[in-house]
């Protein structure tokens, strides 16, 4: 102890609560330890808390009008408001589509196998490309010239090209693409936290392939698709170079965070633009709490796939 | 539950083999079960029980051989179409289902009237006395009730064959001992025929009515609890089954029907398993128990002049490790009290010193002689 030390008579009295003290908060798990979480802790208020903040407080400071009048002006916009379901159209069945196509995929493939790891970089690969060189593929594969149309048009299925690009499809078309890798290795991940013995289990006491999947394996993966779901959802939420690239920006893909661009680099009006930005923060967290709500509800424990 | 009436007479594993690419996990295995008996898989761990065991389940294809149920071919048949209850090492208790849901897990694949589920379910649980217990889910409960579980889970569904793969090896040393009962308990009153692996050679002796020795993926022995005991087929055997004392020596010569066996001017009197021709390399085994100790005195036939070094108290009997005037090492139990330091005889009836033919360079498990530990001067054991 680095106490000078008193007289022997007052050293216990006094050491004694101290000790207590540094034992209480250690058995919550309050320690020394917990300066390794400074570097992260400043990094969320610097970068995350901070223009959080700042830009709540802008919405609420709008060029003229009283706090609320950011807010009035974009739900009484009918224009403005149908960005929200613009947006979720196309975020939420990206993200339902995601998941449920790595569930198979992944479940084919947990376990070793020859030649995993090449699948695995095939399916992960889009993630390396970004946004951009997606939508500049897209462009050329599904176009109206694209080899996709060609071969269409070479085989007759079709009399004039498919509008595949620069419009609803496109854009789903770059949210699968680049959201569905990020499901695909967290649902891998989740299923390999899965006892394989639990399904061999199953299969002694009579249970076919589906009916192991069904009763065991599912509700086991299940608190992980709904993280799954979350992550990638929130990820599509936000689209925005994919909306403009290959989807139709002044039409049916007018998405949340176009109108928020406009209104901060075209209105210049950052009040207006923050105020966007907290409607899209607030829907997402709509989203988010409900589907981590119903995942309380789930069994989370051990040999689960954790999530 | 009432008692099974087996649905088939025997079991027959014609040749079952498994390779892991070019390693041989299973080599050839032929064996017979008769319905309703207690066959215990013994050998130290990676000999390919478990192997044998996932084989038999169906959750491993076999690189070879054929399994016949009766004369019906199980082996092409997958594990949820053969009908055999299988117990894990590790529980494999469906977490988020409650105990009875568990239990009643197989029922429902069956697809049997719910009421009837119920009514097994419960009687099931009853069976291994977890009646409170039925609502909570498996991390609430402890090892021993876990296995309990497992073993109502599998037992539930009236399985033509009950596997058990190391099922008390998670369990400590008490619960051990309860759960062996209740297994055996269980195996009488439903009659079921079980398949049991374990590395433990008191659980196998306590348990099965037919023992397997696997070593190395290949069978070394089969046969009865009492025929392991008293005569091992070869010396792995002797070695896995208590016997602690094996000493490579030399054959000399046939002494009626013992022989006599030398190493370093050291002679013993043993009985043979198998032919052994004098000049031959043989193993010399006996069990702790049957080295008895007596005072030094005359020199007479397995007679050995040695001293105490090492004494472990174990209750009513003391297990000791002396060492002869040659240098060998000896492990023995007796109830004199001895201590360390003692100079005592050792004495071994020939008729329990088996002599194994020694037909490979390796070692039993435990050392021998102590490389570094210098030899007594005097060589003179009498023989
Ligand atoms: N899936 C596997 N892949 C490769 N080798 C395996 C596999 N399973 C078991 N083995 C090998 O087969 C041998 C027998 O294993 P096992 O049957 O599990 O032994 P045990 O008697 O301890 O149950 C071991 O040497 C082990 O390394
Ligand atoms: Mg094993």
């Amino acid at each position: 102890m680095s106490v000078t030390t008193p007289p022997a008579a007052t050293t216990r009295p006094s050491q004694s609560p101290r000790v207590h003290w540094r034992h209480r908060l250690a058995e919550r798990g309050v320690d020394g330890q917990l300066w390794l979480l400074a570097p992260a802790v400043l990094f969320v208020v610097l970068l995350f808390l901070y223009p959080f903040f700042y830009g709540l407080g802008l919405s609420f400071q709008p060029t003229e009008g009283g706090p609320f009048s950011d807010y009035a002006r974009f739900f009484g916009d009918a224009y403005q408001r149908g960005t929200i379901w613009t947006t979720l159209g196309l975020a939420l069945p990206a993200a339902l589509l995601n998941v449920l196509a790595s569930v198979p995929i992944a479940y084919r493939m947990r376990g070793r196998f020859r030649g995993k790891r090449l699948v695995t970089i095939l399916l992960v690969v889009p993630i390396t490309l970004g946004t951009v060189l997606t939508a500049q593929g897209l462009l050329n594969f599904l176009g109206p010239t694209g080899w996709f149309n060609r071969v269409l048009l070479a085989l007759h299925l079709t009399d004039e090209p498919v509008r595949l690009v620069h419009n609803y499809w496109g854009v789903f078309f770059s949210l699968i693409i680049t959201g569905f890798p990020f499901a695909f290795l967290l649902v891998l991940s989740y299923l390999s936290g899965i006892d394989p013995t639990l399904e061999r289990a199953a299969a002694t006491l009579g249970a076919g392939w589906w009916q192991r999947f069904r009763a065991v394996t599912l509700p086991l993966l299940m608190p992980g698709l709904a993280t799954t779901f979350c992550l990638t959802f929130v990820l599509a939420f936000s689209v925005f170079p994919s909306a403009v690239l290959v989807g139709n920006p002044a039409g049916e893909t007018r998405v949340i965070s176009i109108a928020a661009y406009q209104a901060a680099y075209e209105q210049y009006d950052y009040p207006y633009a923050s105020a966007i930005a907290m409607v899209m923060g607030f829907i997402e967290l709509v989203i988010i709490s409900v589907v981590l709500l119903a995942r309380t509800r789930l069994y989370t424990g051990s040999s689960g796939g954790k999530g | 539950m009432r008692v099974t009436a087996p649905d088939f007479s025997q079991l027959r594993l014609d040749g079952v083999s498994r390779r892991f690419g070019s390693q041989d996990a299973l080599t050839g295995l032929d064996l017979t079960i008769q319905a309703g008996e207690f066959i215990a898989l013994l050998g130290p761990s990676g000999c390919g029980k478990s192997t044998a065991l996932n084989c038999l389940a169906g959750l491993l294809p076999l690189t070879a051989g054929s399994i016949w149920q009766d004369e019906r071919r199980v082996d092409t048949l997958p594990p949820e179409r053969r009908g055999f209850g299988m117990v894990f090492q590790n529980y494999a208790l469906f977490p988020h289902m409650s105990v009875r849901a568990n239990v009643a897990f197989g029922l429902r694949m069956r697809r049997l009237p719910r009421d009837e589920i119920r009514r097994r379910t419960t009687e099931a649980i009853r069976l291994v006395h977890l009646e409170e217990h039925a609502d909570k889910l498996p991390g609430q409960l402890s090892g021993g009730q876990q296995q309990r579980v497992a073993i109502a889970r599998a037992v539930v569904l009236e399985p033509s064959l009950v596997l058990m793969d190391e099922p008390l090896s998670n369990l400590d040393a008490k619960l051990r001992l309860e759960m062996r009962t209740e297994i055996r308990r269980l195996h009488q009153s439903l009659g079921l025929t079980t398949v049991y692996v374990t590395h433990d050679q008191e659980e196998a002796l306590s348990l099965a009515d037919r023992l397997v020795v696997l070593r190395a993926g290949r069978v070394q022995q089969i046969g009865s609890p009492q025929t392991l005991h008293t005569r091992p087929a070869n010396w792995h055997v002797a070695d896995f089954m208590g016997y602690r004392n094996l000493w490579p020596m030399r054959a000399q010569s046939a002494q009626g029907a013992l022989v006599e066996v030398e190493a370093d001017g050291f002679r013993l009197v043993g009985d043979p398993v198998g032919d052994i021709a004098p000049g031959e390399a043989v193993m010399a085994g006996v069990r702790p128990e049957d080295v008895r100790v007596d005072d030094p005195g005359e020199a007479a036939t397995n007679t050995m002049p040695a001293e105490i070094e090492v004494v472990e108290y174990q209750g009513r009997e003391l297990a000791a490790e002396a060492r002869t005037a040659a240098g060998i090492r000896v492990h023995l139990r007796t109830d004199r009290r001895v201590a360390p330091g003692d100079m005592v005889a050792l004495i071994i009836d020939p008729q329990r010193l088996l002599i194994f033919p020694n037909d490979s360079d390796e070692q039993p498990s435990g050392p021998l002689v102590d490389e570094v530990g210098t030899r007594l001067e005097e060589p003179g054991l009498v023989g």
